[in-house]
Order: structure tokens, then C-alpha cells, then sequence
């Protein structure tokens, strides 16, 4: 499946019997808290319909990277990205992308679970009414087809009307990423998602996610590399906010004993001053 | 090195600990006292009366204030009605909208000098804003002052409250594509829902006991209240005028009339207590 001989640095990481274009395409981002510099002419081609897990250690740039593509960072004035995102052949850096509807395509589920402040019920509708007009009945449908959707549907049913605060926490995680997909989006960006949840709930998420990836593309943020192994088609390696490895999620953890190598510094650090500027690539 | 004997340290914790513990029961007495003299003597003038009659001429008994306990109800209501969409939206700005810009800045600090300003110089503003142009003293000159006086209160309130709502909640909803606003007034508003209510409910609680912004402006009037166009009813200027009269049962008037302000203040105080405490939960 995958090609050995990997030359050109940037090109599509994944074969299929027909590669199928990139679903986002990142071209020399860089990003700036400020004046102080977090991401790395970075490069990075997510496949569609896959998951493409995003590892390295903490603080490395890998939340930076992801929320650069919905623009959610721009909540925060002195935040800046430089460089080029597209997203089915559209730059979305662009100021005149309209950022409701990029948002609908990309969704997006954080680190911690944070409900709303309304009815589990109302949790879930509240996007779908932003996006699309709807009868009462359709609605309804629409917000049980994503409770559904996110495995929760059989917990929270009769309790509809409860405050989503009531949940426990990975139930709370599970209504996040049903308040994503029920705005129908192509892409979800998932920001750490099991980092605040216990184990048995993340394994719920886990398996949740590989049922996602036959409609949605995935990008997951993980800091957990047993996880990225797992659930993950390619993976890339953050590390002090450049790209130093991406590919096949097989062929990097056959390339480097990554749980071995991410306490390292000073072997990522040699890896981060061999690598090319420019490439995904070290080879 | 040789320490220090501890007998020093001692006595100056000893002192400190007592001079602080002493100043803070001087203000819990002075507290007191004046409640327990409000108590005392308003609590005779309290009857049925005074709830539903309309004061009685200098030297004769009997009669109540119930025009200007109406008047005051009206009044404060008029300028809650007028200052919390302001305020609100103000305080909206400063926290969601203002991206710590100049304007921001001098719109904050602009509703501190407010919030200090003595009220009297908001009394006399509202005077000349709309007592003079319109010739009489009225209800909405004085509803307006009361309104200049809660502006910054709910403002400042909004502003902190908001801000204490955390960014993630912010990022949740903007990252389902919600307009800015709409995740302003639908989301983050009901996350602060119980400090924005303690907000309104500090700022009615002080100006309900304001008198020196109505001298100017609703004045007062013996009779029923009928519109805000005219000279309007209202307690705190009725305390200011029994109080200073020669006779006894006005006096004993004034005290009821304060006492009934003093448990209007300490009811909205309580609530407001109650609903910023429902917010932590």
C-alpha cells in the first residue's frame, strides 16, 4: 500500500488504486502568537475519509495546527496564520471565506467537553438552526440521527430536555461530537478529544470515530500514541511546531519506536536540525 | 546568625490581628445601630394606612404614602427599563466586542467616573436636560437620572460577568459556525445568566435609595400618581421633606418610609446574593 521509495517531499502520502485528491492541503504555514512564532512552514495533505492522527509531544504546535483550519483561532486578535489552507481546492486563509459555512464543513470537537448551558436536546439543535431551515418534526429527526450517530442516542432518549451539563463527562464528549455532525460537516477536527474522559469512555469515542470515517475525513490531535496506532490511518509528527514525519501510520511507527523516541529530546532535536525546511519529509 | 527573639513578632501580630478584627466590627455596629434605630421607630408608622392612603395635610394624623411608595415603584422601574439594554449591551461590547482597543478603554474608564460620580451632579445634568426644555419637573427627568446612576453598574457587572465565562465555551459555539452575536446573546448570556441578574438587581439597589437626583427632577406630589410627565411621588423625597417638618407625624412617617426602603434594599441585596451563588452551581 504504501511506497517505499518516498523522493518528492510533497505529494499525496497515501495509495490507493486511484489516490483520491487531498480533502485539506496545507502549503507553508506558519503561525504566530504575536510576535512568537508556533508553527513551521508546515505541510501536510489530509486524506479523505481517513483518520489522520496528529502526534508529538506537548506543546509542539499540534492544537495550533488544527485550528487553523476552521479559523477559530481568530477569536483571538493577536493570533495570525501565514500560508495556505485549502480545502477542496479553496484557500479558506482567504478573508473573503465566509467562516459559518467553512465551519459547518469543518467541525470540530475539543479537549474538554464543554456543553452548552441548555437542554441535551437543545445542545444539538442549536448549529442545525444556524445552517438549515427546518420544521419542528425534521429537527427532530435530525438531532436523533446525530444522538445516533455519536452512540448516545440509547443513554439520553428519555431525558431529552435535562441540562447537557447533567451528563456524565464522556457522555458530555459523546453530545459534542453529536452537536458537530448534525450540521452534516465533511471534515471533523478532533482537538485531543479523550484527553479529559476515563478509560471506558474513551474506548466508546474510539470506536465511535471508526465508524465516522466512512462519511467524514478525520483529523485527530492525540497525545496518546497507543491511540494514534490504533485508530488512525496516516499520522504526522509534530515536533516544536514543524512537521519532522508524516505518512503511512504503519510505516512511522515501523520507522521510529516513538514511544521510545518522544522523551528524547535531544534525538528529536537532531532529527528537527537534519530535517529539509521545507519537506514533511526526512527521507 | 542569631535568630530573633519571638516576644516582637508576637505582639505585632497580636496587635494587627485585633486592630483589623476591631475595624470591621466597628462597621458591622454602625451597621446594626442604624437598623435597629430604623426598625424601632418606622415600625409604629407601619399600618394598612400607610399602604393605601394618600398623605394627610401638615398637622392632621392618619393618611399613608401609598402615591409615593407607587411613584417609587414607578420610577425605578422606568429607569431599569431604560438602563438595562444599555448597560447591558455596553457591557456586551467592553467584554466580547472591544478587542481591548482605545475605544474600549475610555469606554471603561468613562463608566468608573460614572459609577463615582456624585449623584446630586447627575440630578442637576438630568435637570437641565429635560426639566428646563420642558418646563416642569417630571417623572421621566427623574426616571433618567436613576438610569444615568445604574448605567455603569449594569455596564462594569456585564463586563465582569462575561469575562468570567471561559473562552472555550466561546470557541464551542463559534466552531459550529454561529454568528459572533448570536453566540453572545444565546450562549454566553445564559452561562452568565446568574451574575447578569445580580448585576440589575445591585443597580436597582442603589439608586432606590437616591433622593438628591429626584430633588431636581421628579420632585415630588401629594397626590395619586398619573403619568410620568408630571411631578411624580416618590419616597426618598418624601423622607427629605417629613423629616425636616415640625411635625410628629410626619416624622414618624419619614421613619416608616425608611424602613420600608431599608427591606426593599436588603431584599434585592439577598437576591442578588441568591442568583450570583445558582451561578456557581
Amino acid at each position: 500500500m504504501t511506497d517505499p521509495s518516498r523522493s518528492i517531499p510533497i505529494m499525496p502520502a497515501y495509495y490507493d488504486t486511484a489516490s483520491p485528491a487531498a480533502k485539506i492541503s496545507v502549503r507553508d504555514l506558519n503561525f504566530f502568537y504575536g510576535s512568537q512564532q508556533a508553527l513551521f512552514k508546515n505541510n501536510l495533505d489530509i486524506a479523505p475519509q481517513r483518520v489522520t492522527a496528529i502526534i508529538g509531544p506537548s506543546g509542539c504546535g499540534k492544537s495550533t495546527h488544527i485550528r487553523v483550519y476552521n479559523r477559530i483561532f481568530e477569536l483571538y486578535p493577536d493570533h495570525r496564520a501565514e500560508g495556505e489552507v485549502w480545502v477542496d481546492g479553496q484557500n479558506i486563509l482567504d478573508p473573503a471565506q465566509d467562516l459559518m459555512e467553512l465551519r459547518r464543513r469543518l467541525g470540530m470537537v475539543f479537549q474538554r467537553p464543554i456543553p452548552f448551558p441548555l437542554s441535551i436536546y437543545d445542545n444539538v439543535s442549536f448549529g442545525l438552526h444556524q445552517h438549515y431551515r427546518l420544521s419542528k418534526s425534521e429537527t427532530a429527526d435530525r438531532v436523533e440521527e446525530a444522538l445516533r450517530g455519536a452512540a448516545l442516542w440509547e443513554e439520553v432518549k428519555d431525558f431529552l430536555h435535562r441540562p447537557g451539563t447533567s451528563l456524565s463527562g464522556g457522555q458530555q464528549q459523546r453530545l459534542c461530537i453529536a452537536r458537530a455532525i448534525v450540521v452534516k460537516p465533511e471534515v471533523l477536527l478532533m482537538d485531543e478529544p479523550c484527553s479529559a474522559i476515563d478509560p471506558v469512555a474513551t474506548a466508546k469515542v474510539e470506536e465511535l470515530i471508526q465508524e465516522l470515517k466512512s462519511t467524514y475525513t478525520i483529523v485527530i490531535v492525540t497525545h496518546n500514541m497507543q491511540q494514534a496506532a490504533r485508530i488512525s490511518d496516516f499520522t504526522a509528527f509534530f515536533y516544536r511546531g514543524h512537521i519532522l514525519e508524516f505518512g503511512s501510520t504503519g510505516e512511522i511507527f515501523n520507522k521510529y519506536s516513538l514511544l521510545e523516541d518522544i522523551p528524547r529530546k535531544e534525538h528529536l532535536d537532531s532529527l528537527l536540525k537534519s530535517a529539509r525546511p521545507l519537506g514533511t519529509s526526512l527521507s | 546568625m542569631k535568630l530573633r527573639p519571638p516576644t516582637g513578632r508576637r505582639l505585632a501580630n497580636l496587635v494587627v490581628s485585633l486592630w483589623a478584627g476591631a475595624s470591621a466590627l466597628i462597621g458591622m455596629v454602625i451597621l446594626f445601630w442604624i437598623l435597629y434605630v430604623v426598625v424601632s421607630r418606622g415600625l409604629g408608622a407601619l399600618n394598612l394606612d400607610f399602604f393605601t392612603h394618600l398623605p394627610t395635610p401638615p398637622g392632621m394624623s392618619g393618611g399613608g404614602l401609598a402615591n409615593a411608595i407607587v411613584g417609587t415603584l414607578v420610577l425605578t422601574a422606568a429607569a431599569t427599563l431604560l438602563a438595562v439594554p444599555i448597560g447591558l449591551m455596553a457591557g456586551i461590547y467592553l467584554a466580547e466586542f472591544s478587542e481591548d482597543s482605545k475605544a474600549g478603554d475610555y469606554s471603561r474608564f468613562s463608566a468608573n467616573v460614572l459609577m463615582g460620580m456624585p449623584s446630586i451632579i447627575v440630578g442637576v445634568f438630568a435637570y437641565t436636560l429635560v426639566v428646563v426644555p420642558l418646563g416642569n419637573f417630571s417623572g421621566y427627568a427623574g426616571a433618567l437620572a436613576l438610569a444615568i446612576l445604574m448605567l455603569p453598574v449594569i455596564t462594569r457587572t456585564t463586563e465582569d460577568m462575561l469575562r468570567l465565562v471561559p473562552n472555550t465555551l466561546r470557541e464551542s459555539a463559534l466552531a459550529l459556525g454561529a454568528p459572533r452575536w448570536k453566540v453572545t446573546l444565546v450562549i454566553v448570556f445564559r452561562a452568565a445568566k446568574g451574575g447578569l441578574i445580580t448585576g440589575v438587581l445591585l443597580a436597582v439597589a442603589r439608586v432606590s435609595g437616591e433622593t438628591a437626583p429626584l430633588l431636581f427632577t421628579a420632585l415630588n406630589s401629594p397626590y395619586w400618581f398619573h403619568s410620568l410627565g408630571e411631578p411624580t411621588p416618590n419616597l426618598t423625597v418624601t423622607i427629605f421633606n417629613y423629616a425636616m417638618s415640625p411635625y410628629p407625624d410626619w416624622q414618624q412617617k419619614a421613619w416608616g418610609a425608611s424602613l420600608l426602603i431599608t427591606v426593599g434594599v436588603l431584599i434585592i441585596t439577598v437576591l442578588a446574593r441568591f442568583f450570583l451563588r445558582e451561578k456557581k452551581v
